[in-house]
């Protein structure tokens, strides 16, 4: 009951982002601010993580295979294609959910608390459209170039890893990797980074926008926003696996 | 002019508002006053449109708001600047951008004729010298200042002012309430105050109605106010010991 109250309030704040802006320029401005807040602060993080889940990956795959009747390049092939396919856009996603969804939670919600939405509405600005359409777009226009670039600095850190321990050579890895590519696994990635994208930025846009009380409700939609963001994004990676494989 | 008629408004089963008329004279200061949750922001927010009431109308210029569409609507809210409780100012934006985000939103000028008006607004209110600060490094005092001049940068012809010196100290409550009363006569405007400050009524009221619980009790001007034989205002307006006293005295 409680989830289509739910759902049916979130489709109706979607609904909202359609509306024509009142002025292009400020909502474009806007967008590059998000585009600044989203993607570019998140580079630090995602790039320490990606390299270490490419690395562990290798030495834990190597671990795996020990046995001598299979060739090393199998562990490149291993290694990239996980990356591909779930390492970098699902490992990468549930990260920036705890770091965009509730920055973006916590934002909204206090804008909402402190009546900052109330003055944006009064002025005669759509309050959703000009707060929530430059983030749901800037996530989704930020967050799958970073994950292909979680996904190159995680085969990356495999190759490097895997050398460095001797576990098997740089073109050991990448002839292994080059067997296993195919290009349709990097669609079906892009496809998986664009729908996590739009969860993490939409779940907690919601999750803020609809914040009612104090900075303790705050405090709260935006735990709710990480938690939602990543149960969906679970979910829906299930989903697109069951859909597209 | 704004006219309120039999406006009533409920969330969920809690009755807020019950059948309140009122009308409020132009180009005053036109206070609402009442205790802590008697209803005066529920009532100033259906006024400006952020709730909507269950049951009246709320005629501005005899148009009633309730039923006007969308574009309608957004023609009379250009007319309208409100000062929240608690300013309400954007905190990622410096004061000289808190103030001129509604004119680079809706005003067809040039940035910089823009950013002249806000800086005449600012000084108007003020505060010069303060255009590249943030809100968290303002006063209470100067936060509501500069939300006073974000709500008269786009020349509104009705200004809201919700609990206007909620958190000053009496000194600088004075000179708020002045700098409100007297933009209200230097641009003709119709201004709504709530309070629950009985100095305020005193300083500038020029037309004061009482809420007590959801419903108009009293309506009158400042010299009634202190002679009412209505119980209930009695008692608000008499609140302190202090005040008590000295009526006692006086009679
Ligand atoms: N959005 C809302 N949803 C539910 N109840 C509300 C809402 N806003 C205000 N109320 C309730 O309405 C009553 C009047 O509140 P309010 O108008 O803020 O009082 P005042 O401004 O006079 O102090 C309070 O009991 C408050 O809890
Ligand atoms: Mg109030």
């Amino acid at each position: 009951m409680r989830f289509f109250f739910h759902f049916g309030r979130y489709l109706l704040l979607l609904k909202q982002l359609f509306k024509r802006p009142e002025n292009y320029r400020m909502y474009w401005d806007e967008l590059f601010r998000q585009m600044v807040a989203i993607g570019v602060s998140s580079l630090g993080i995602v790039i320490i993580i990606s390299v270490f889940m490419g690395a562990v990956t290798t030495v834990q795959t190597a671990y795996q295979l020990i046995s001598g009747l299979v060739a090393k390049t199998v562990i490149g092939a291993i290694v990239s294609d996980s990356s591909i396919l779930e390492l970098g856009p699902t490992i990468t996603s549930l990260v920036l959910a705890g770091k965009i969804g509730s920055s973006i939670a916590s934002e909204i919600g206090t804008m909402r608390v402190t009546e900052q939405i109330d003055a944006l509405e009064i002025m005669g600005v759509n309050a959703p459209g000009y707060l929530i359409s430059p983030k749901i777009l800037a996530a989704v226009i930020t967050i799958p170039m970073l994950i292909v670039l979680s996904i190159t600095l995680s085969i990356g850190g495999g190759i490097f890893v895997g050398d460095l321990t001797g576990i098997l050579s740089a073109q050991q890895f990448i002839e292994g990797a080059r067997s296993s590519f195919l290009p349709y696994n990097i669609f079906f990635s892009l496809t998986k980074a664009f729908t996590f994208a739009f969860i993490i930025s939409s779940v907690s846009a919601y999750q803020g926008y609809y914040t009612s009380g104090g900075s303790l409700e705050v405090g709260q939609s935006s735990t709710k926003a990480v938690v939602y963001s990543c149960i969906l994004i679970l979910l829906s990676d299930y989903l697109l696996a069951q859909l597209m494989l | 002019m704004i006219e309120l008629k039999n406006i009533s408004k409920s969330f969920g089963e809690k009755k807020i508002l019950e059948d309140i008329s009122l009308r409020f004279q132009p180009g005053k200061v036109n206070m609402i006053i009442g205790a802590s949750g008697s209803g005066k922001s529920v009532l100033m927010k259906l006024m400006v449109g952020l709730h909507l009431p269950d049951k009246g109308s709320i005629e501005y210029d005899g148009q009633d708001y309730v039923s006007l569409d969308r574009n309608q609507r957004s023609e009379v809210r250009k007319q309208i600047g409100m000062l929240f409780q608690n300013s309400a100012l954007f905190d990622s934006l410096t004061v000289e951008q808190n103030v001129i985000f509604p004119l680079s939103m809706f005003s067809p000028d040039s940035h910089a004729d823009n950013l002249k008006r806000v800086n005449f607004c600012l000084e108007r209110v003020g505060l010069s010298n303060t255009n590249k600060l943030y809100p968290a490094e303002l006063s209470g005092g100067m936060k509501k200042r500069v939300g006073i001049a974000r709500a008269i940068v786009l020349n509104p012809k009705y200004l809201f002012c919700d609990e206007p010196n909620s958190g000053l100290d009496p000194l600088t409550s004075i000179l708020i309430d002045e700098l409100i009363k007297e933009i209200t006569q230097e641009y003709d405007i119709t201004t709504i105050i709530n309070s629950h400050d009985m100095n305020s009524v005193m300083e500038i009221g020029d037309q004061i109605a009482y809420i007590y619980k959801g419903h108009k009790e009293w309506e009158g001007d400042k010299a009634t106010i202190l002679t009412t034989d209505n119980q209930l205002l009695n008692e608000f307006v008499f609140a302190t010991n202090f005040l008590r006293q000295f009526r006692d005295k006086s009679r």
